[in-house]
């Protein structure tokens, strides 16, 4: 060397500061020319996992935005399990019917504890009739973010399913073949796990642009043959529904709206998917284009109807944390005013800040309501796990007005009830439920009530609600539980709000 | 008095409905079995309503298969009357004495 | 004073939609024992209307069932469930001579002294669905006191014609149309316009309810929730006419406090069927 490295190495021995050591001391990976530019590309999913690190009792992530055509999470277990991990911890972002498979490698012992926003099908009676011993810890959207962030939810690996990645690791999910929209979630995942997993069917030329995961945040780049099934991806979104009774219920929710005092320009709103909630998405859209009311923007779970009203200038911005149909796929991709935001920015109560504290009404289902406006969305009136918490408890705390909309009896069983089976939101975010036989407004929100009641809109107690839905049906026999706790039920900051116990 | 001779069925298996199987049984009393996809809420509800309505009708001897879809007491009526009527093999139906 | 501007449809032996409709609101709701109903079926719509009807789950809205015709052997049936049911309107179908009415009638008062109903109580109202019943529309409304309402049926008349429904103005139903309304008017009954049956063309059902409207017909035959909501806001009258109404009830409630005879609004006397028109016009203003 030309220059006296001596001094540098006095320097640094007398100020305890760690001396030269040769270019690639500390960046090995640019030694070599193979690995500088492809060291993330891995032949196989084992290879990854053999790279990861990870151990029994370990914790694995992933996200949903793939939705009902999910395949990446059954896909890795199997892997895991055909390897003889044991132990693990899962935490994906949320379950759905697709992952009823689950169900053998918790028998199995791969896996022994979940934190999830849902559980359903197969997998969600299961675990309400006892399969597992330690509690699935179910939390909200935001919920799952600050868990993350204070470290109860410690990903050692991140696995996630992408649209389109490059060899080094930038990924999205809007600009490739197979489209599932904003990976919202996946962001946190990539933000905060040990090491992070890219796994897509189409790796594209570098630099892959936009980057929604960041090639400084990927450790593993893999292809397979399937990350998900695009025609299952926008299972139960968004065509206007035919079905008259959803159609009612949305054209007395959109009147709710209408006369909340909330409906003026720059307003914002939240509407999510099913049903009942695109079709008021509709009607209100209808009211919107009439009186020319433009939303400021509009946040989700994101669905075709909110892309339309975009599309003809009714909604300036859309945030979107969540794709349920092609269409907001395709918009994300296509418009820059329809912007993918992550579960951090989207709902976390500790977030420095959320889009949900933005919002002034939202629309939101439920399975019971009861007479102090708890809802649940979580257990059926039978006590078994068939829903989840999602971003119900997030939006409802920060909105300005919460709207409920849910038909009062499902087939015979009364959704308007004196005590929910599990509280998920609690009644005081809860402003106003829309039944297809009424609407109660909470007390806690006078000036609404009168703003609907001069509106004509029928309203009343939410007792009279309940007592209707008894009349009509017959009281129902209370759900048995036997003592073991199979579900803890965390709100948004983390604290324990409710348990679910072992359907008897 | 009503006499069970053959089988009576009435009823769908559609949401909100129930489907009733009434046959002739061998022993002087009622054989009730239920089938409800709301039976944890409504079983003993619904047992109740339909050995109530083939009292109504004068049954004091009948198989009774029930499969419920969450109907409202007063289908399970409707149809188990309906299956009672068909399983007698009685068309005259009076209506007066049946609520 | 009623208003009858909505009657649905509902298929007797379909215990989904008999447990849920109410929801809709209709003013009334139709239970139909006949043509939507199978042969094989007919004894279960009879059970199913039966309870339905003990059971109230209509209540403030007014029942209706469509028995099967006098020429089938199902009507005396129909009729009996339905009287001791308790439905307010029988809905004959096929109405074409008035002998059809007094079968009907007679049946009814038997029916009503055997079971304990006031003498009356049960109304009926006919349904014009061919030739025969459009030339003897006037004396079918007038042939009983019962009778409280006259509908035209669209489609078997329109077969009986040898024809079938053209878009647009509809020529081929333009003489029944009035006919029908004519005998409304004449026997002071209420009358219904024919069922829309494309449920997914809203402009179609619209155009026809405007129609019908015009012409003076009080309400339609539904099937489908949907056009409920659609008719209701077409026949919801305007804040021009809601205005005049009221003018016209103040200005009838002075003449009565005054104890005059005669009632006059802007120096112009006013008749009670102005004044009954007004009523109808607010209550309309209520009800959309």
């Amino acid at each position: 060397m030309a220059y006296e490295k001596k001094r540098a190495e006095i320097y640094a021995a007398k100020n305890k500061l760690p001396s030269f050591e040769g270019v690639f001391a500390n960046s090995p990976q640019l030694a070599n020319p193979v690995t500088k530019l492809r060291r993330k590309l891995k032949p196989s999913l084992e290879d990854v996992i053999k790279d990861s690190g990870l151990k029994n009792g370990g914790t694995i992530s992933f996200h949903h935005a793939f939705r009902e055509g999910d395949k990446v999470v059954m896909h890795v277990v199997k892997t895991l399990s055909d390897m003889g991990f044991k132990n693990l911890t899962i935490a994906p972002s949320s379950l759905l019917n697709c992952h009823d498979g689950l169900l053998e490698y918790i028998r199995s012992g791969v896996i022994t504890k979940i934190f999830t926003s849902g559980l359903r099908g197969e997998l969600g009676d299961a675990i309400s009739h006892g399969a597992m011993d330690t509690p699935v810890q179910i939390h909200s959207h935001g919920g799952r973010v600050h868990l993350i962030q204070t470290g109860e939810i410690s990903i050692d690996v991140a696995f996630l399913g992408v649209a389109s990645a490059d060899e080094f690791g930038n990924a999205n999910g809007s600009h490739g073949e197979l489209n599932c929209g904003s990976l919202g979630y996946a962001m946190v995942d990539a933000a905060y796990a040990r090491y992070v997993v890219v796994l897509t069917q189409n790796i594209v030329d570098f630099p892959n642009y936009p980057a929604s995961l960041s090639q400084d945040q990927v450790d593993a780049v893999v292809k397979v043959d399937e990350v998900g099934d695009p025609s299952l991806i926008s299972v139960g979104a968004a065509r206007l529904t035919k079905n008259p009774r959803d159609l009612l219920l949305a054209r007395i929710a959109a009147s709710v709206i209408e006369n909340s005092g909330y409906f003026k320009t720059g307003f914002s709103l939240q509407t999510g998917s099913g049903g009942a909630a695109t079709a008021t998405t509709i009607f209100l859209g209808e009211k919107m284009i009439e009186k020319n009311i433009k939303a400021s923007f509009a946040l989700g779970g994101i669905t075709g109807p909110i892309v339309d009203l975009f599309n003809k200038g009714m909604i300036e911005v859309i945030a979107d944390v969540q794709s349920f149909d092609i269409d907001a796929a395709q918009s994300l991709r296509n418009n820059l005013a329809h912007t993918e935001i992550s579960a951090n920015e989207y709902a976390n109560p500790s977030s420095k800040g959320a889009y949900v504290d933005r919002i002034d009404t939202v629309l939101l289902s439920a399975l019971e309501v009861d007479t102090s406006f708890n809802v649940n969305v979580l257990t059926g009136s039978d006590g078994v796990l068939r829903g989840a918490s999602g971003g119900h408890c997030d939006v409802a705390a920060a909105a300005n007005l919460t709207v409920i909309v849910t038909p009062l009896l499902r087939a015979r069983i009364p959704c308007i009830v004196d005590n929910v089976n599990t509280v998920i939101t609690p009644g005081r975010t809860v402003d106003v439920v829309v039944t297809d036989h009424g609407i109660a407004v909470n007390p806690n929100n006078p000036d609404l009530a009168k703003r609907l009641h001069d509106a004509n809109l029928p309203v009343m107690t939410i007792e009279a609600l309940r007592d209707r839905a008894v009349k009509l049906a017959g009281k129902p026999e209370p759900i048995a539980y036997t003592d073991k706790v199979i579900a803890v039920v965390r709100y948004r900051d983390g604290n324990v709000i409710d348990i679910v116990r072992q359907v008897a | 008095m009503m006499k069970i001779k053959q089988k009576g069925i009435a009823g769908t298996l559609e949401s909100s409905d129930v489907l009733v199987v009434v046959s002739p049984h061998n022993e002087d009393k009622i054989k009730l079995i239920l089938q409800s996809k709301v039976e944890k809420q409504y079983g003993d509800s619904i047992k109740k309503t339909v050995i109530s309505t083939l009292s109504k009708c004068g049954v004091v001897s009948a198989l009774v298969d029930v499969r419920d879809q969450g109907a409202l007491d007063c289908v399970i009526k409707a149809r188990v009357e309906t299956a009672v009527y068909r399983a007698a093999d009685e068309k005259k139906v009076k209506f007066g004495e049946l609520s | 004073m009623r208003l009858r501007r909505s009657m649905m449809f509902i298929p007797g032996a379909n215990a989904g939609m008999l447990s849920n409709s109410y929801i809709y609101k209709p003013d009334s709701v139709m239970f139909d024992l006949e043509d939507s109903v199978s042969l094989t079926e007919k004894d279960s719509a009879r059970f199913l209307v039966f309870n339905t009807l003990k059971e109230n789950l209509y209540e403030g809205i007014e029942t209706v069932v469509r028995i099967n015709s006098v020429e089938t052997p199902f009507w005396e049936d129909d009729l009996d469930m339905a009287v001791r049911g308790g439905v307010e309107i029988v809905r004959l179908p096929k109405t074409e001579i008035v002998d059809d009415v007094r079968e009907i009638e007679q049946r009814i008062e038997k029916i009503e002294k055997d079971c304990g109903r006031p003498a009356g109580d049960t109304k009926i109202m006919a349904a014009i669905e061919s030739a025969c019943g459009v030339v003897n529309a006037v004396a079918i409304a007038k042939s009983t006191p019962r009778m409280v309402a006259i509908a035209l049926a669209g489609f078997d008349y329109l077969v009986d014609m040898q024809t079938s429904r053209s878009s647009g103005s509809e020529p081929e139903l333009f003489y029944a149309r009035a006919a029908v309304l004519h005998a409304a008017r004449a026997a002071k009954i209420d009358a219904f316009d024919v069922a829309y049956g494309n449920v997914n063309d809203e402009e179609g059902f619209l155009r026809e309810v405007e129609i019908a409207k015009n012409l003076g017909y009080n309400g339609k035959s539904l099937i489908h929730p949907r056009q409920i909501e659609l008719l209701h806001k077409a026949y919801a009258p305007t804040q021009k006419d809601v205005d005049y109404a009221q003018k016209v009830i103040q200005a009838a409630q002075e003449a009565e406090e005054k104890g005059l005879g005669v009632i006059s609004l802007d120096g112009k006397m006013i008749d009670p069927p102005v004044v009954y028109e007004a009523q109808r016009v607010l209550l309309l203003a209520e009800n959309s």
